[in-house]
């Protein structure tokens, strides 16, 4: 047993180090149904195969054709049979719409459902299924050289949302009991000079600040102008040689260099805020998600104990420091983190039983990122009532952008609805079909009323590309595709919402929530 | 990985397909087993004519022969990247594709590499990639010996250090006719990268466009700790890795005299991470885990599929190709921005203008080396820096070589002036980011 967990590691090890062990355990519990394996659904189906995913169905009733020979990696690299597989594949040799009409509730089974290369018809029926059955559904397309993404969730919570840049959480503006006193504990004047030098900034800037506060009525140092005073007061204080130049302190340039952040003033950011006022956070009950308990817990934790403050996160970024004197310094963010962790778990008890003690330490640490996504279902997006009519005007603004491309994929939909194929499949047809398809784009823009212009050079191009799938748009579809879903699987990082338009013709992207 | 992939299918499809592939090849006729419709999603865009097609571009049933029998590729990498660049290409028409990779196969690659089995492990990467390829794409004919003419070379690496090498290799082979630049002199190099959720691709025209070498402010130099906090102050867990990685090893020599940290060998990394945990436990400090030891990231392949469809609309001319370089990130959504970096003027690749080093002549030789290697735009590894004086070529600092390196190592801790060196003076610096040698012209300051 050690042993395959330790290879099993080792195989997996490059992808645990982006979402960790728990995000793994979600990848290899999870369900996948994907629907035509075309050359797209093949590279998502490796993409998520390859860092572990638990078990797969494919739905697919096509046969394989010379076409599709010549453009899905699948169809060559399967020569053998596999004995160390740790997907579960199963095939569901048949039409998705079969399975709409016979049993929709196969689809009930899935963590997500991936359809690939859908006509408008089947899109639709299937959104609806899966939109009211609360299963999350990502529709994919590669058609010439545009690739195209929907997610469809009506709710999606995400707790380690992995920010970019997240600000640090210092409290140096309202520091807790204990890091006052273990600021109070350093005295800069009184100290030798290797201490002086390996003392953390976070204490030298502590320090100064509150020296500021007696000059300036315990107001922190709000313009450029204060900013700049405060720095100077910090750089006073660097000691200084006989001959009275200043010595090399890099803690104290540490220190200046940080007073833009480190002063920022303590406070919950209005996404998050936003969550805390979300309905779902005052109903509990014990039908609730674990994540809108613990937000409540959270909310609690602010109103009654943290002083309208989240729980302190409790991590602080290297500096430079002796070993000991940042040690000791860590240790007093990390302890009130677990301090403030317990409390919250208190809360969370007192709403209903517990949700497990890993994740309550790790909602804390996150509570300041939290992300909750609600896409609009596809019935919102199709519908002449509700379709989003602002955003696509405004996006048409710039006529070459990735909208236009949006309005030629709908248009391409109602060509097939109407001809039964999509247009300039082959050479002959690509002349004609141009008309036609210019047809087709005119009644959509009528039908929602939309007043843009599509120029004709789209409308050329999607009938040369003859609804063809070339293997390196399909494979960068499918990675972008399978990374949305792992996001999905492992609620870590955010999807997007809810549209996402790939142009390989000038390397583009854009997102639309539509 | 490629275990599963075949699982994919029920026996009884599965035989279906190879029954179909080898019809085909069989009954194809051709050399190399063409089958009805295989090329059909490409030949749309090289047999049509298209509003968005590049200005040179002619549809013609015969671009596509260009690429199926004349095109040469080369692809350098034959790890995950280059996995993913390969099958892209030889799915996209290319038959004449040359790999090259040093690399040999180790289990953690199987998971991202899906060329590769386990019967693999161990050998040559370059030479699985190939054979997986040949053996399976009918008619395609990938080598793994590097060939002189290419048309088009593409990267899938993850080191600056080798685009950087291969940049200033390409950048050699420019010709010049009376200071004009002979186009068909000219190969260009696609590259692409990407680590765990962010990644990039870019197109480079050497001499025509800017460089690996002009953008290099847009790599950020890796983390270096200072050493005073390697050898005696360590606070974080990754600062103990460093020590065991950068003190201990070259001390303890664990597996052997010259044998090297190979972060792909698990015995090696367990031995790091033993030690770096003894180190750790002396300081009190916790978090060391076994993969915080190897350090490495993940790679996606998305931007590879990038890299390859500009492989193509290139060898095609059936679009104009991205000008010049596609940022990517998807932490929160799907991002990119794509952009024209721009030559930079006095680019140490490719400007050809000398560059600039301003120093007072009491400034030690060691400055010298250090702005070398810290300065944003040179980020040189170990530069060896040689000068003419008194007629004759004189080498003031090189590491590379153990010897040479003691003998002149004295010189780091004299002074420019000491060292005989004059204002205006020449310095040329050879590093291993460039194949070709850089010069500098010494300015003295006040």
């Amino acid at each position: 047993m050690a042993a395959t967990k330790a290879s099993k590691d080792q195989k997996y090890d490059r992808q645990l180090r982006l979402w960790g062990d728990h995000g793994q355990e979600e990848l290899e519990n999870a369900h996948v149904c994907l629907i035509n394996s075309t050359a797209s659904g093949t590279e998502i189906l490796k993409n998520l195969v390859l860092p572990g995913i638990g078990a797969f169905t494919i739905v697919d009733g096509h046969k394989v054709s010379g076409e599709d020979v010549g453009n899905n990696a699948l169809l060559y690299l399967s020569a053998e049979c596999s004995k160390t597989s740790r997907a579960l594949i199963v095939e569901q040799s048949c039409f998705p719409d079969k399975l709409l009409d016979n049993d929709p509730e196969f689809f009930h089974r899935f963590t997500l459902v991936i359809g690939v290369q859908l006509p408008e018809s089947t899109c639709l029926r299937l959104g609806s299924v899966l939109w009211n059955a609360n299963i999350p559904f990502l529709v994919c397309r590669t058609y010439g050289l545009v690739g195209y993404m929907r997610l469809v969730v009506q709710e999606h919570t995400v707790i380690e949302s992995h920010p970019d840049n997240a600000l640090e959480d210092l409290r140096l503006d309202q520091p807790f009991a204990e890091l006052k006193n273990q600021i109070q504990s350093y005295d800069l004047e009184g100290m030798g000079k290797k201490d002086h030098s390996h003392t953390p900034w976070i204490i030298i800037v502590a320090k100064y600040l509150d020296k500021w506060f007696s000059e300036h009525n315990c107001q922190l140092p709000k313009n450029y102008k204060e900013k700049e005073a405060f720095k100077q007061l910090i750089r006073q204080g660097i000691l200084k040689n006989e001959k009275g130049t200043p010595e090399d302190e890099e803690n104290f340039e540490e220190a200046i260099k940080n007073v833009n952040t480190a002063l920022n003033p303590t406070k919950i950011s209005s996404g998050v805020d936003d969550i805390f006022n979300g309905e779902q956070c005052n109903d509990i009950t014990s039908q609730t998600p674990a994540f809108w308990v613990m937000t409540r817990a959270v909310r609690e934790f602010v109103q009654n104990n943290g002083g309208g403050n989240l729980p302190v996160r409790g991590s602080i970024p290297d500096m430079i420091a002796d070993s000991e004197k940042f040690i000791n310094l860590q240790n007093i963010y990390r302890e009130k983190a677990m301090q403030d962790a317990s409390v919250v778990s208190k809360h969370v008890e007192s709403l209903l039983q517990s949700v497990g003690k890993v994740c309550e330490t790790l909602f804390c640490k996150n509570a300041a990122f939290l992300r909750v996504v609600r896409c609009r279902s596809l019935a919102e997006e199709y519908s002449v009532e509700t379709v989003n009519k602002d955003e696509i005007t405004c996006c048409m603004d710039s006529a070459d952008g990735e909208m236009v491309l949006y309005l030629m994929l709908r248009s391409v939909d109602r060509f097939y609805q109407q001809h039964s194929r999509y247009p300039g499949v082959y050479n002959y047809q690509v002349e004609e079909d141009i008309s036609k398809l210019k047809l087709c784009v005119n009644s959509l823009l009528q039908e929602y009323s939309l007043n843009v212009n599509v120029k004709d050079d789209y409308i050329h191009e999607f009938c040369r590309y003859g609804a063809s799938e070339p293997h390196t748009v399909a494979s960068f579809l499918g990675g972008c595709a399978a990374q949305e879903a792992i996001k999905i699987i492992t609620r870590q990082f955010v999807p997007f919402n809810n549209t996402f338009i790939y142009n390989a013709m000038s390397q583009t992207t854009a997102t639309f929530q539509l | 990985m490629n275990l599963l992939l075949f699982s994919l299918f029920r026996e009884k499809k599965r035989r279906r397909v190879v029954e179909l592939t080898e019809k085909m090849v069989v009954d194809g006729g051709r050399d190399g087993g063409e089958w009805d419709g295989r090329w059909n999603h490409i030949n749309m865009f090289l047999e049509r004519p298209g509003p968005f097609t590049h200005p040179d571009f002619e549809p013609s049933t015969e671009s596509l022969q260009f690429l199926l029998d004349t095109c040469k590729i080369l692809v350098i990498g034959a790890g995950g990247l280059g996995c993913e660049l390969l099958k892209d290409l030889a799915l996209s028409g290319f038959r004449h594709i040359h790999v090259v990779d040093m690399d040999t196969i180790d289990v953690s690659n199987l998971n991202r590499q899906f060329l590769f089995r386990l019967k693999d492990v161990g050998r040559p990467k370059a030479d699985i990639a190939a054979d997986f390829i040949n053996g399976r794409i009918p008619g395609c004919n990938v080598l793994c010996l590097p060939h002189p003419e290419f048309h088009i070379i593409v990267c899938g690496l993850d080191s600056i250090i080798a685009r950087r090498w291969m940049n200033g290799m390409l950048l050699s082979l420019l010709v010049y006719e009376d200071g004009v630049l002979d186009p068909s002199s000219i190969i260009p190099l696609i590259d692409g990268g990407t680590e765990g959720f962010k990644g990039n691709a870019r197109v480079i025209f050497p001499g025509m466009t800017a460089c690996i070498d002009c953008t290099l402010e847009l790599y950020p130099p890796q983390i270096n700790f200072p050493m005073c906090t390697i050898a005696s102050m360590p606070r974080l867990p990754e600062h103990c890795v460093e020590y065991v990685r950068m003190l201990l090893w070259p001390k303890e020599k664990p597996f052997g005299d010259g044998v090297g940290l190979d972060a792909d060998d698990p015995e090696h990394i367990q031995w790091v991470y033993q030690k770096s945990q003894e180190r750790a436990a002396e300081f009190s400090i916790t978090g060391i885990t076994y993969r915080l030891t190897q350090g490495e990231n993940t790679h996606s392949a998305i931007l590879n599929s990038a890299c390859a469809t500009e492989v193509f609309k290139i060898a095609s001319s059936a679009y104009i190709p991205l000008n010049n370089y596609m940022v990517f990130n998807d932490v929160d959504g799907l991002y990119t921005y794509t952009f024209e970096a721009e030559r930079k003027e006095n680019c140490s690749a490719c400007s050809q203008v000398p560059q600039d080093l301003y120093f007072s002549p009491s400034a030690k030789l060691q400055e010298v080396l250090d702005y070398l290697t810290e300065n944003a735009s040179l980020q040189m590894k170990s530069p060896a820096i040689t000068a003419t004086l008194e007629g004759k070529n004189k080498t003031l600092y090189l590491q590379t070589v153990a010897s040479i390196e003691q003998r002149t190592r004295p010189n780091l801790s004299k002074s420019l002036k000491e060292l005989g060196l004059l204002d205006g003076q020449e310095l040329a610096v050879a590093d291993v980011t460039t194949p070709q040698t850089v010069l500098f012209k010494l300015s003295f300051t006040s």
